[in-house]
């Protein structure tokens, strides 16, 4: 049940329509900027929530969108999406900002943080195992459904509270993961352990993973330019999910999912990619049915120091 | 209730000015030594690297030396992930990547070439290439050991 809304709430629409033109505004430099650069492709993996340990390439701005379409029981299904801005500030170091959202039908529609994420690249060259540091701050509200990651005891249930309700509590997090990855005759293999921790005092860390495997479905590349070339297609699959918290670990009271994953790397410099996902358990949602788009913009970082007068 | 703006702009300015500052320290100091300088030192620790590479992957073997689409897909794959930094022609960019085309480059086994592709030089900014699988590496060292040494006109198109 909905709760009428608050009188403090009167003076909301100004504070937001501020908001929106601010978001406006980076958004559309964002695109004006953009068009002015050239396009480069990448070789993108099709995971969605596991991260591999490759970096975005130094000087290269990708943005991504993506949205997550899922079931809720006992709840309105909802679709939460987020836009990435990675960029790759060195070869062993990219450094991401995210912008979070949601759409709950018969709900609304609110805007539900924004995160930070730093990944470093621990050693210099490949080895049998490749760790990188996964650091990210959150400040996210309770309306965030985005489930770019399963921690703690993360169930279905977190996300029935209607976003007038959920949105009012803001949390600020620390999230720690060990990427490991390893390619070898074409597949890729990563695992994500993760750890987080609210940075309220009270609240304790908790656990989760990522784990994926991929691969081309074709390992030599053609002669030819085209879109449709099997290289363009990486196929794989993703497992991700809760493992408690430092008060009661485990895979208890937590949610698992499985989900398919494809990416279509395509010359032109987008990345399209679809990952249907589902609960492995009762705790879990249903369905989660996620898709991305991507494009990377070559030699951003020069473009930006040409921008701001340094000699070239 | 959380008054959470100067948290977001706190971090929002921490990551411009840390991301743009450290990027822009090595071109500013290159730049100080001149274009030359720079391209050599690029090319020195890349020839340091090709140096560098252990004897056993220096010694394989290019599984597709002779298959006669490799220089065609070669060529594909070095437009696709490799011309950002060295140039269309591979001629290499001032400040940015090396003449692939120089004696050093193709004086060096096809072995230290795949082993540079998949190991990058992630020090001096070349990231690792071993996401793309091991065939299309040995593509694009094979399109690599095919270049010949370069003419004026590719060299000014290579620095463009």
């Amino acid at each position: 049940m909905i709760p009428s809304q608050p009188a403090s709430n009167v003076a909301m629409p100004t504070r937001r329509t501020k908001r929106g033109k601010n978001f406006g505004f980076a958004v559309g430099s964002i695109v004006i900027l953009c068009a002015l650069l050239h396009n480069a492709s990448a070789q993108e993996s099709p995971y969605i929530v596991t991260y591999d340990h490759y970096m975005e390439e130094p000087g290269n701005l990708e943005v991504e969108y993506f949205s997550t379409f899922v079931t809720q029981r006992g709840g309105n299904d909802f679709r939460a999406y987020w836009m990435e801005l990675e960029y790759g500030a060195k070869a062993w170091w990219t450094t991401e900002f995210y912008f979070d959202g949601q759409t709950t039908f018969n709900d609304s529609s609110v805007f539900t943080g924004f995160r930070w994420e730093n990944r470093f690249r621990l050693l210099q060259l490949e080895h049998f195992i490749n760790p990188v540091l996964y650091v990210e701050y959150e400040q996210t509200n309770g309306a965030d459904k985005i489930l770019k990651e399963i921690e703690g005891h993360d169930v279905e249930d977190d996300a029935a509270d209607p976003n007038p309700i959920a949105r009012k509590d803001w949390d600020h997090e620390l999230e720690l993961k060990l990427l490991l990855s390893k390619s070898f005759k074409g597949w890729n293999v990563a695992v994500n352990p993760l750890f987080t921790k609210n940075l309220s005092p009270s609240e304790p860390w908790e656990f989760g993973y990522a784990i994926g495997a991929s691969r081309p479905l074709a390992l030599k590349a053609s002669a030819k330019t085209c879109n449709f070339c099997r290289e363009n297609f990486i196929l794989g699959a993703e497992m991700y999910g809760g493992l408690g918290d430092a008060e009661s670990p485990g895979f208890h009271d937590t949610s698992h999912y499985l989900a398919p994953a494809m990416a279509w790397n395509i010359p032109s410099g987008w990345t399209v990619r679809v990952s249907p996902g589902f609960g492995l358990n009762d705790n879990g949602h249903r369905l989660l049915l996620r898709w991305g788009l991507s494009y990377e913009f070559e030699s951003f970082g020069d473009a930006m120091k040409k921008l701001f007068g340094e000699r070239q | 209730m959380k008054n959470v703006f100067p948290f977001r702009s706190f971090f929002l300015v921490l990551l411009i000015g840390t991301g743009f500052s450290l990027t822009a320290v090595p071109i500013a100091s290159a730049h100080d030594e001149g274009a030359m300088n720079s391209e050599h030192d690029h090319l020195h620790h890349h020839h340091n690297v090709l140096e560098k590479t252990p004897e056993r992957d220096r010694l394989r073997v290019n599984p597709l030396a002779n298959d006669p689409d490799a220089i065609a897909a070669g060529k594909k794959l070095f437009e696709r992930h490799c011309a950002v930094c060295h140039g269309k022609t591979a001629e290499g960019r001032p400040h940015k990547a090396p003449n692939l085309r120089k004696d050093e480059v193709q004086a060096a086994t096809p072995g230290a070439i795949f082993w540079v592709l998949t190991n990058g030089v992630v020090r001096h900014g070349m990231p690792v290439w071993s996401k793309l699988p091991e065939a299309q590496r040995w593509q694009i060292t094979t399109y690599i050991k095919s270049l010949q040494p370069s003419t004026k006109e590719e060299h000014h198109e290579g620095s463009q």
